[in-house]
């Protein structure tokens, strides 16, 4: 042991390294070849199996339908003939840009009641702190843990006892209930981070509480706020059970639930359309997710955090 | 005393406060109103359904007609099914399996991640595309990688000369099992790696920096540095992830619906199958209930077993 440190101690060149860039931590300890097989091999071939799917999904929707059939004459991996048949086909011969609006419609309704709801009830919890108000915070932490497959059941009854079956406000109400519990937590989150002194100079300079929420707590909450938006309309894009469970007519359905059971038939040459399908109802979670990576990553980390 | 009252009449008196004023600036009244629409939907559409659920599989509801109580019967009847048991099995191994699997790939992976890497932003935000892209899309995709005639998996595999037929990814009982497990983790991983990430980027270095002078190997320095600092996210993260892989649902239907001779029939499947599609309702009902105490017992697990030691947040030992 002493000797591998009296070793690295007269190696001047290590010293150098070493004083030369903190930001590199101790990796100048390891060599090149030995950071290849422990560090990039193992990081690269993860990340082909976790990618891979997606690039077999966008070369089979652009793959003409011979072949994609015929894996002997031409190399799968790869196509020579790419077309856009597959997508001019799901524009205009299904109802798929409906079912994207009925995606979008929804998800958005939800996501902005949740919001309201839980800008709400997160400011009550943290700044207003009435009594039993950890305890409140307790319980919804525990509704989060709630998972919509053991809910589906008796909400499907009560959707329509109040007359919502098959009508896209079943699922607008619905997801705020997988929605609320995850914003609020990460609300209040970010609201405990605004200083109360500035609250405070308000209540004296006269600001009622209502004052206090949309002047000076929001504003301050904007990156909160985008992260909870984008992360809840990432979940109501990508709830199935209920749009399954609620909808019924083939116009009202949303893109997951569209896709399985409007394309699954018998036709051997679907999978072109059925891939160019998940590939256009994927793209605008993709898009909106590569404008606001760091807001996702927070939201995503910051309601584990807590 | 008259001298008193004197002075005080002199001076402006602050108009007395109404009951309204008062009310307006209580806290307990003015949160009655900002927990008002949250609780409106909370109790609505998720504790009344909860104990409804729990009500229906007392009763013999069906679709269309209100049910009436009749004891324990569903559960007598779920008790000698031999379906419900397979399911509770398949559950069981999906949920152990996978998880386990996302734990190790994904703390393997937040280690790799959290080097001194190029391009490290770039690959952190491509990492969680598999996360991001609605499960039931990428499912479609693994479910034409896993097709019985066209599979590429089997073609790469056939032309590397490793098999000699296709394989029968979904059809076959084990592989059905296998491949269901394998897509799972394939999804669940990126959010288990990148929630471990944020937690091991919280992880001074000067403490692995004194480690290693004081002679720690790798291992050591996870073992002792690493691990218990990061007990407490990964307490938390791993209750979402097998909360979620134990009620998963959408995987399963898209890729086999249960099948093949429900050998990846879940809990949740088969609660969809019997109250919505058999419209059995009381009988659905009681599967879902009955997930209900391993869910509970997954949670009070991990909570207590991880997270229990609170210096590791900076507060004082218990």
């Amino acid at each position: 042991m002493t000797d591998a440190l009296a070793n690295k101690a007269s190696d001047p060149r290590a010293i150098l390294t070493a004083t030369a860039d903190h930001s590199e931590g101790m990796s100048y300890l390891q060599t090149l070849p030995r950071r290849l097989v422990t560090l990039y091999l193992p990081l690269s071939i993860i990340l082909l199996i976790l990618l891979f799917p997606f690039y077999w999904m966008a070369l089979t929707s652009i793959k003409p339908d011979d072949q994609l059939l015929d894996m002997d004459r031409v190399n799968p991996f790869w196509t020579t003939a790419p077309t856009l048949k597959h997508f001019y086909n799901l524009l205009f011969q299904t109802s798929y840009p409906l079912w994207l609006w009925n995606t979008m419609f929804v998800a958005i309704g939800a996501t902005i009641l949740s919001i309201i709801a839980s800008v709400l009830a997160a400011y009550a919890i943290v700044r207003l702190r009435y009594r039993g108000a950890a305890w409140v915070g307790g319980a919804i932490f525990l509704a989060y843990l709630v998972p919509p497959s053991i809910l589906f059941i008796p909400l499907s009854t009560v959707v329509f006892q109040y007359g919502l079956f098959d009508s896209p406000f079943a699922l607008i109400l619905t997801y705020p209930t997988i929605l609320i519990p995850f914003s609020t937590w990460l609300l209040m989150g970010y609201f405990k981070t605004i200083p109360f002194e500035l609250e405070e100079c308000a209540l004296i300079d006269g600001a009622s509480r209502w004052q206090i929420l949309m002047r000076i707590v929001l504003p301050l909450a904007i990156p909160g706020l985008i992260s909870a938006f984008i992360f809840c309309f990432t979940l109501c894009w990508n709830e199935f059970i209920y749009a399954l469970t609620f909808l019924s007519t083939t116009a009202h359905k949303t893109v997951p639930v569209a896709i399985v059971n409007e394309f699954v038939d018998g036709d051997i040459y679907r999978w072109g359309s059925l891939m160019a399908g998940a590939l256009a109802g994927s793209l605008p979670l993709v898009v909106l997710y590569a404008f606001f990576v760091e807001h996702y990553v927070s939201a995503m980390t910051g309601a584990v955090k807590e | 005393m008259a001298d008193i009252a004197l002075k005080s009449s002199g001076r402006t008196v602050p108009r007395e406060a109404t009951a309204w004023d008062r009310l307006k600036t209580n806290n307990n009244w003015l949160s009655i109103w900002f927990m008002l629409p949250a609780a409106a939907f909370l109790i609505l559409f998720l504790a009344y359904p909860l104990g409804l659920g729990v009500w229906l599989s007392f009763t013999d509801a069906k679709i269309g007609r209100g049910g009436e109580f009749v004891g324990i019967e569903n559960y007598e009847w779920l008790w000698d099914d031999s379906i419900f048991w397979l399911a509770v099995f398949n559950t069981l191994l999906y949920t152990i399996v996978a998880s386990a699997i996302k734990f190790a790939v994904g703390l393997y992976l937040a280690l790799l991640l959290n080097e001194n890497l190029p391009f490290k932003a770039i690959l952190r935000a491509v990492v969680l595309i598999p996360f991001i892209v609605p499960t039931v899309l990428s499912a479609i995709a693994f479910w034409w990688i896993y097709d019985s005639q066209f599979s590429i998996v089997s073609w790469t595999l056939r032309h590397l000369g490793l098999i000699s037929s296709n394989i029968d990814f979904l059809g076959d009982v084990w592989n059905a099992r296998w491949s269901v497990i394998f897509a799972n983790i394939w999804r669940g991983v990126p959010f288990v790696a990148i929630t471990l990430l944020a937690g091991l980027q919280t992880v001074s270095p000067s403490l692995y920096e004194a480690a290693t002078i004081d002679g720690a190997t790798a291992w050591q320095r996870f073992r002792y540095i690493t691990y218990p600092l990061l007990t407490p996210i990964i307490a938390v993260v791993m209750t979402f992830s097998v909360l979620f892989t134990f009620t998963d649902f959408q995987l399963i239907w898209v890729l086999t619906r249960g099948g093949p001779v429900n050998a990846t029939q879940l809990m949740a499947t088969l609660s969809y199958q019997r109250a919505i599609i058999a419209g059995q309702l009381g009988e659905g009902a009681a599967i879902s209930t009955a997930m209900i105490p391993f869910l509970l017992a997954a949670i009070l697990i991990s909570w207590f077993g991880l997270q229990r030691r609170k210096w590791q947040q900076g507060e004082s030992n218990d």
